[in-house]
């Protein structure tokens, strides 16, 4: 009759506190996430029609396409009923975890006691030895056990001659699990946090170009940063002549109230971290007008100077020392040479970029051709002076990631605490023994030793059973 | 083809070799064969490590990778490490446990999962990283979800064998699912290798997948084929539904206890969870913040690894606080590998190909 004066209370408690509402939570959340993975999520309709209609047929498609989406499913790690999920596993956690807590805590905290020698329990390790001499003559000895176990006994008197020694060790390792489930509670609260206060954008900055806002991923609306980003340069690094990139590199500036106060060169799993918004290098790109760039060259004349001179496509400059005059006729971001030797772009990207300039003397034509910034043979001229390409700048913007989140060191805290809490839930464990240590009347000392632990069991039997092997072997040889 | 690789292929032949080895030793419990089967099984690993060095050392001298990177950065090389880890957790159980037969659950998966590469034709080149992959929390990410994985196909072996050992009703549901485990296992391997004899290639990117992943069987143009695949797989799995006993009677002939096994899954998952969790869930985490200023995505990728961990947490809970115990827990230990398989290849191979994304991470 118990059962039926519950409270509501108590029963929603209780539904709380299972670990079978647990495990039908971990069932549920996972085999719905399937559903998301096999359709994209935020994909436009066509995409997922068709996903749909190769797996079940062009016919029922649209159909299953329309149930889908109003359940959700197009976005469905946020649609309520995933959201409801997530909450209920967090409450279940939570109260699951109050629940069994002051018992857990008591037999963390616990101090060991004697045994009860009128009724010796039961123990999973029980080994009896007998040693000669009196129980006060063989005490050091039975403590080398404990010691050699890492184990520091108490002692206490046993009625009718004698005494026991017992001592534990890792009791704090119960909590292990309330540690790892806390911790799984930080990371949620991190996320939250990350959700409802973040922001998540993205900025596509030009070589040259200043921004106040970056904008957002979702919405594109633009977002104010409070202060100012310019990239000061962009430049990708291949793979020896390959076509691979190594590494791509934005030379950014923050400036805030018309001041610069930072610098600095990001690349991919390198940002940049100013005021609580960190920039990402992501992705890069072509600005549409490819002719507004400038050229940057290092000419070196005959008297070896070298001056560094910067133009525009259709612009001159001079060797130094010389009456030199060279011309920038064309620009190509991608320079290839085909079959029959003319030359072509293969990309619209900045693969190879080359310039080709036209030099004459006094209005006389010299030579002209193509210089590769990335084969430095091409920078040598036939009469022995030197053009360098530096870079063509102005053409290509830096594709960043923006990012707030003030709850990402939660989500960080979170995950050293799970790493602590599942070491200590799975790699230790607490362990308990016993050393009853009685005359048997005559001359011989009869030694008992109990022990248990919560895991690992055997293995710690093994080691209790070594060290009174130890211990035999070492009274003998006495 | 340079040493790396022939020693690649030393190591496939012999574990190859060191399966026959142990299913015979199954089949005519000698200890002679048995002994045979861990030479192999040794010499093969041998040359399986040597190898890895080698080309470990390789991209090192060419310049295409800094030294400290281990070569686990494509297919080809990571399902190579998968391999070594496989084995060396195999060796180490049977030196400790002093049983063999468990090698002949094991040989066999890592001499399919290095056929598969030999057979594919898949690239062998160390292949540059590009610059989201030059991470050190991308590296420990690798290696430490490789080294889980392979305690959980361990953790499947030992599972399955004490499934197959404690079930004996064809009715019983662990028996139904067992048998149609293995067969499903059977009808895709005989699909894919019917893919290869026909078309010669395997799937092993994602626009191979999509042009030929069982165009030999169920994909097929003519519907004749295709319905006559959908009869053949029922058939196979029937098969191995009717006389799944042959397969346990030779497992139970060789008087392995089920309770060890039951331990032993258990203690293997309970390796592997946490080594998951670290390396699988929070370094793959912390790189992608890292790289992308995201740490979660939802993207397909690390919802199925969340998947996995969350059939490992159901195994922990269900057998420790629930009490489940053999086959229940088992069952839940085969499909947690299940999910495994689908996280690394399924991803890549069957979604990308029904979606439209690289498989970049
Ligand atoms: C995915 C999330 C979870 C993980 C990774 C996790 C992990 C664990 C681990 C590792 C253990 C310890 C097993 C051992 O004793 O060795 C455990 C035990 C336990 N878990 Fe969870 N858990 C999760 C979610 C939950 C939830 C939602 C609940 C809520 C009901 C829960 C309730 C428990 C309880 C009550 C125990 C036993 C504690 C004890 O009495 O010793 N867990 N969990």
């Amino acid at each position: 009759m118990e059962k039926e004066k519950k409270s509501f209370i108590d029963r929603l408690w209780d539904f709380f506190a299972s670990i079978k509402l647990a495990i039908v939570l971990f069932a549920l959340i996972a085999s719905t996430s399937i559903v998301g993975t096999v359709i994209e999520q935020n994909a436009s309709p066509e995409k997922n029609l068709k996903v749909l209609s190769r797996l079940i047929g062009p016919d029922l498609a649209p159909s299953a396409y329309r149930l889908l989406d109003s359940l959700g499913f197009m976005d469905m790690y946020h649609s309520w009923w995933f959201v409801t999920f997530l909450v209920l596993f967090a409450v279940n956690l939570i109260i699951c975890s109050i629940d069994r807590l002051p018992r857990i805590w008591k037999l963390a905290t616990e101090p060991i006691k004697p045994i009860n020698t009128d009724r010796i329990p039961s123990f999973p390790i029980k080994k009896e030895i007998v040693l000669k001499g009196t129980p006060e003559g063989v005490r050091d000895k039975v403590m080398s056990v404990f010691k050699s176990l890492g184990l520091k006994p108490a002692n206490s008197p046993v009625e009718g001659g004698g005494f026991q020694l017992y001592s534990q060790k890792g009791g704090w390792t119960r909590l292990g699990v309330y540690i790892t489930h806390l911790s799984i509670l930080v990371i949620m609260i991190g996320a939250v946090i990350g959700i409802f206060f973040g922001f998540h954008g993205y900025l596509n900055l030009p070589e040259g170009y200043t921004s106040s806002v970056a904008y957002d991923r979702k919405t594109g609306k633009a977002h104010e940063l409070g202060f100012s980003v310019r990239c000061d340069d962009f430049d990708v690094e291949f793979y020896g002549m390959s076509e691979m990139p190594k590494d791509y590199r934005s030379w950014l500036t923050v400036i805030e109230n018309g001041r610069e106060v930072l610098r600095k060169v990001i690349e991919v799993n390198e940002p940049l971290r100013y005021k609580g918004y960190i920039f990402y290098q992501s992705s890069y790109g072509m600005m549409p007008n490819i002719k507004q760039g400038i050229l940057i060259l290092k000419v070196t004349g005959p008297n070896g100077k070298t001056e560094t001179v910067t133009k525009r496509i259709g612009e001159s400059f001079t060797i130094p020392g010389t009456n030199i005059v060279g011309t920038i006729k064309d620009f190509s971001p991608a320079l290839a040479t085909d079959s029959s030797g003319r030359t072509y772009t293969y990309s619209n990207m900045m693969n190879n970029p080359a310039a080709k300039i036209e030099f004459s003397k006094n209005g006389t034509p010299l030579y002209s051709g193509w210089i590769l910034k990335r084969f430095p043979r091409t920078w040598n001229l036939p009469d022995g002076n030197r053009v360098e390409m530096v870079d063509f700048w102005g053409v290509q913007y830096t594709g960043l990631q923006v990012r707030k989140d003030p709850g990402v060191w939660l989500v960080y805290l979170g995950c050293v605490i799970m790493a602590f809490g599942l070491y200590s839930a799975f790699f230790m464990n607490h362990k308990k023994l016993w050393a009853l240590v009685r005359t048997d009347g005559k001359n011989n000392t009869i030694v008992t030793f109990m022990g248990t632990a919560n895991k690992g069991r055997q293995h710690f039997a093994n080691k209790v059973e070594d060290a009174i092997s130890k211990l035999i072997t070492k009274s003998k040889e006495v | 083809m340079n040493i790396s690789s022939s020693l690649y292929g030393i190591a496939t032949l012999g574990y190859i070799f060191a399966m026959i080895a142990y299913i015979s030793y199954l089949a005519f419990r000698k200890d002679t064969i048995g002994k045979i089967a861990t030479g192999i099984t040794l010499l093969s690993f041998i040359s399986h490590t040597v190898a890895f060095a080698l080309r470990w050392y390789e991209g090192y001298a060419e310049g295409l990778r800094a030294f400290w990177r281990p070569p686990i950065s494509n297919l080809y090389e990571s399902l190579i490490f998968f391999v070594w880890c496989l084995i060396l957790g195999y060796l180490i159980i049977e030196f400790k446990y002093k049983n063999r037969s468990f090698g002949a659950f094991i040989t066999p998966v890592a001499a399919l999962a290095l056929a598969f590469i030999e057979m594919s034709g898949m690239s062998k080149q160390i292949e540059p990283l590009v610059p989201a992959l030059q991470s050190n929390w991308l590296l420990a990410h690798v290696t430490m979800s490789f080294i889980s994985y392979s305690m959980f196909a361990l953790a499947f072996g030992t599972g399955l064998m004490y499934l197959i050992e404690k079930t004996e009703d064809r009715k019983e549901p662990a028996y139904i699912f067992w048998t149609v485990s293995i067969g499903v296992l059977l009808v895709l391997l005989i699909a894919m290798g019917l893919d290869y004899l026909k078309f010669h290639v395997v799937a092993t990117t994602p626009e191979l997948a999509k042009a030929y992943l069982f165009k030999a069987t169920f994909n097929s143009p003519s519907t004749a084929v295709s319905a006559l695949s959908w009869i053949g797989a029922l058939v196979v799995i029937f098969l191995v539904w009717r006389f799944g006993y042959v397969l346990r009677n030779i497992i139970v002939s060789f008087r392995l206890d089920t309770r060890i096994l039951d331990e032993l899954t258990y203690k293997i998952i309970a390796i592997g969870f946490p080594i998951f969790t670290l390396g699988g869930l929070i370094f793959g985490a912390i790189w992608a913040d890292q790289a992308w200023g995201v740490y979660w995505s939802w993207d397909p990728k690390e919802t199925w690894s969340l998947i996995t961990w969350f059939v490992y947490a159901f195994y922990l809970h269900a057998r420790l606080m629930r009490g489940w115990r053999g086959k229940k827990v088992a069952v839940v230990a085969v499909v947690g590998f299940v999910t495994v398989v689908f996280t690394y290849l399924g991803v890549n191979l069957l979604l990308s190909g029904l979606h439209s994304y690289g498989s970049l991470k």
